[in-house]
């Protein structure tokens, strides 16, 4: 059986504490152990930083956040937002490395997003809805 | 978050507590930088109240790092606990900060 919650929250990063919070009791709920509750928490926390930086690039907007409980099997994310489409392609792939000077700090949270979930799929000006994020991690 | 800097004669203990995301990290990137300004390359990083840390709070330790390194300095990180752990591991920053589980330890590493 599938729960489904929402949040809709103003884009400001002072909301980030809120989302992570929201989304983190979801993962609880799934069945996620303390260290994937951290790497869900943060998938969701540098999505919603990219979307207030660069979709709405500090104007007024909104995020509506929806998750997808199925309790001992999986959790789905999806943050819709009406903002400038954000492409993360365009961003520079981050590449771990050992040496200081060759670590390239760009890429980070997108890098971040992917290593954390299992799933990481954009889509842009959804007729009817906006910019559609949707992001699986499996049990 | 909560952020106290101790200075000590050539090592500065500076401790995080709480959050540093998006939000929080301009005050946490400003303290680091705050302290290089001042010629102070010597940091320890006390992570034994962080809970969380993102991408914004990963790239002030990493620019804090950059600068330390090339004035002489160095940055340390002690007391980090598992989550935090992860999350380092998950950028590859393991390799690139010393990590130590006890201050005294720390301190004396410079």
């Amino acid at each position: 059986m599938t729960s489904t919650r929402q949040l809709v929250v103003p884009a400001q990063h002072d909301q980030l504490a809120r989302l992570a919070s929201f989304v983190g009791a979801a993962a609880i709920e799934v069945g996620f152990g303390d260290a994937q509750v951290n790497r869900i928490e943060l998938a969701v926390d540098e999505a919603c930083s990219n979307i207030i930086d660069h979709a709405y690039r500090g104007a007024p907007g909104v995020i509506r956040l929806t998750v997808e409980i199925e309790s001992q099997r999986q959790l789905t994310i999806i943050l819709v937002d009406q903002g400038t489409p954000f492409d993360p392609d365009r961003v520079p792939a981050y590449a771990p490395c050992t040496s200081l000077d060759e670590v390239k700090i760009g890429g980070l949270g997108i890098h971040l997003m992917r290593q954390a979930m299992d799933d990481v799929c954009f889509e842009f000006n959804v007729p009817g809805i906006g910019n559609r994020l949707t992001m699986i991690k499996h049990l | 978050m909560e952020i106290s800097v101790k200075p000590l004669k050539h090592v500065d203990i500076v401790s995080v507590n709480g959050r540093v995301d998006s939000a929080t990290a301009p005050e946490f990137d400003n303290a680091l930088k705050g302290l290089l300004e001042r010629g102070r390359k010597k940091i320890v990083l006390d992570f034994t109240g962080l809970d969380y840390i993102s991408s914004a709070g990963l790239r002030a330790m990493l620019s804090a790092l950059k600068t330390a390194k090339n004035g002489g300095g160095n940055v340390v990180l002690v007391k980090i606990n598992d989550r935090i752990r992860d999350t380092l591991t998950l950028v590859g920053f393991q390799t690139l900060f010393l990590q130590f589980e006890d201050l005294v330890e720390a301190v004396d590493s410079f």
